[in-house]
């Protein structure tokens, strides 16, 4: 027991160190550019001032923070669910895919931050756009993803299914979902990372409040501390709502290959022949 | 469920009764025949092998009984009704193992019973029948990345046979396996035969696992396959793996398709 916990958290330190180490090394690097001189202050703060001002305005931060996260959240879970099921009607039947893949990948390359002022007209200053634009850009990876997914199964899985007579429905409960939940998991961390963007798109084009605001404001004053902090909150909440889902597939789909760690290296691949 | 097979003695009907069918595939620019007008009885209860060259449509004839193919012409009957579409009353193993990954060993094996709405109390009890028989006892647990290719292969047969089918199509099933795995399945899979008096219709590359398991081995020809010969091997119904290889039955039944299949691929 005490040595499988043990091993865990050397398992956890191994995995971290690294990314840490860099972490502090660009902390140095951005210190040592402020403090010399290289860049005035103004332009850039140092990052004790920029932490220094992140604690002294941190109700300010944090009411804008959960204004951003909320509209992400919201705009992340609609998508996903959209998505899924534009997937799964897509996969179901040709001529749903074949009609609305065009409108989707039109939808997709339209750039969001031109059309948001659209939304603004249309919905006002308050929430509504900004997750709309959020749900606009996550949408698409959700739905490429998986489609992808859910055609990844072996036909000579399909075939069986069908001696097995279980028809399309439970064919699809026991045997294709569950088989796409890998391609939807790495298609969800790009959404929610997306969705981060999106409502800050939403909030720049017109608002009052979100950390879309927080930046916008503190660029128009010079106030470069206030934008550096806006920048790194809105980067932490990106982070942790990915690291959310990380955790999330984990739990979920510990029998997942990437999961696999050093096994996948060191086994001949799975179904070869 | 009655045991299959061994009581059944209704020797009118056969088991699986393919009579002149041919398929062909149309592609972008050529139409090719896979098969031509092959014509086969299976009694019940009866073990056959079918060998042929690569690529020859031995698997297609699998499909065909199993529904999973329509054929160009001709006709497919299966226990006495014809095929028309994807059969239940089968149970099909692949060369892959087809596992689900998520899945443990006992939980793959009885997806064919949750596919069914099979009673569950009776699958399980089933499950660790095979399960035992098998020898799959202590790997009931493991996910299939934790098995090695044999013991997945045998996963993949239980699950054909959770249902007690009457028929088994088998596709090559030891085709990826090393050499001495492949033998010991060859045992277990003669073992089970035995036990459970299921008809087999067996697809294989290797002539010594055809002779060792069948009553009748099949010889298809190159593309468009027709039915070269059926062999009848003339040995025991027990047969044990070593005695049999020795037996001049077995040498003379293998020399000979391997005669016929080189006859047909050119190399003599």
């Amino acid at each position: 027991m005490d040595t499988v916990s043990g091993d865990r958290w050397r398992g956890v330190v191994e995995r971290t160190w690294r990314p840490a180490a860099l972490m502090a090394a660009l902390l140095v690097v951005w210190h040592l550019v402020t403090v010399t001189g290289l860049v005035e202050a103004y332009l850039v703060p140092s990052p004790a001032r920029t932490f220094e001002l992140m604690i002294d305005k941190w109700s300010y931060l944090w009411g804008h923070t959960w204004v951003t996260t909320v509209e992400t959240v919201l705009g992340f879970v609609i998508a996903g669910v959209l998505g899924v099921l534009v997937a799964v009607a897509m996969v179901c039947s040709r001529t749903i895919e074949s009609t609305a893949y065009p409108i989707l990948l039109f939808a997709q390359v339209i750039p969001k931050i031109a059309i948001a002022p659209l939304f603004v007209v249309w919905l006002g200053f308050g929430f509504e756009p900004k997750v709309v634009v959020a749900v606009l850009m996550a949408f698409f990876p959700v739905v490429i993803s998986t489609v992808t997914g859910l055609k990844s199964v072996d036909t000579e899985m399909l075939e069986l299914a069908a001696t097995m007579g279980g028809g399309p429905v439970k064919t699809f409960v026991k045997i294709r979902f569950p088989a796409a939940l890998p391609h939807l998991f790495a298609g969800l961390k790009v959404a929610v990372t997306l969705a981060v963007t999106g409502a800050v798109v939403g909030e720049f084009v017109g608002s009052n409040e979100g950390l879309g605001y927080v930046i916008l404001q503190a660029n128009g004053n010079m106030d470069t501390p206030m934008l550096f902090a806006g920048l790194i909150v809105t980067s932490v909440v990106g982070v942790l709502l990915f690291l959310l889902l990380d955790l999330a597939e984990q739990l979920m789909l510990p029998w997942h290959a990437s999961r696999r760690g050093a096994a996948v290296t060191t086994l001949p691949a799975k179904g070869g022949s | 469920m009655k045991t299959a097979g061994m009581t059944t003695t209704s020797a009118s009907t056969s088991t699986v009764a393919i009579s002149g069918v041919s398929v062909r595939f149309r592609s972008k620019r050529a139409e090719t025949t896979a098969i031509e007008r092959v014509s086969l009885d299976v009694a019940p209860g009866e073990f056959v092998s079918i060998v042929g060259p690569s690529g020859c449509g031995k698997s297609t004839l699998l499909k065909l009984v199993a529904g999973l193919l329509a054929p160009s012409s001709g006709s497919v009957a299966l226990l006495g009704e014809q095929v028309r579409g994807p059969r239940r009353d089968i149970g099909f193993v692949f060369q892959r193992a087809a596992l689900l990954e998520w899945r443990s060993a006992r939980r793959n094996i009885l997806l064919q019973a949750e596919m069914r709405g099979m009673n569950p109390a009776a699958a399980a009890e089933r499950a660790d029948e095979l399960i035992e028989m098998t020898g799959l006892s202590g790997f009931e647990n493991a996910l299939p990345h934790e098995l090695s290719g044999g013991m997945q292969q045998r996963v993949a047969l239980c699950r054909a046979l959770l249902h007690r089918p009457r028929v088994l199509l088998m596709d090559e099933p030891f085709g990826a396996l090393d050499a001495l795995t492949r033998e010991q399945m060859n045992v277990e899979l003669h073992r089970v035969w035995r036990e459970t008096g299921t008809t087999v219709l067996l697809v294989t590359h290797s002539i010594a696992e055809s002779v060792y398991l069948a009553n009748r081995v099949v010889v298809l020809t190159r593309r468009p396959a027709v039915v070269q010969e059926v062999i009848e091997v003339g040995l025991p119904g027990t047969r044990d793996y070593s005695a049999t290889m020795a037996r001049p039955e077995f040498a003379a039944a293998t020399a000979h398709i391997r005669d016929l299949l080189g006859a047909v691929t050119g190399h003599d």
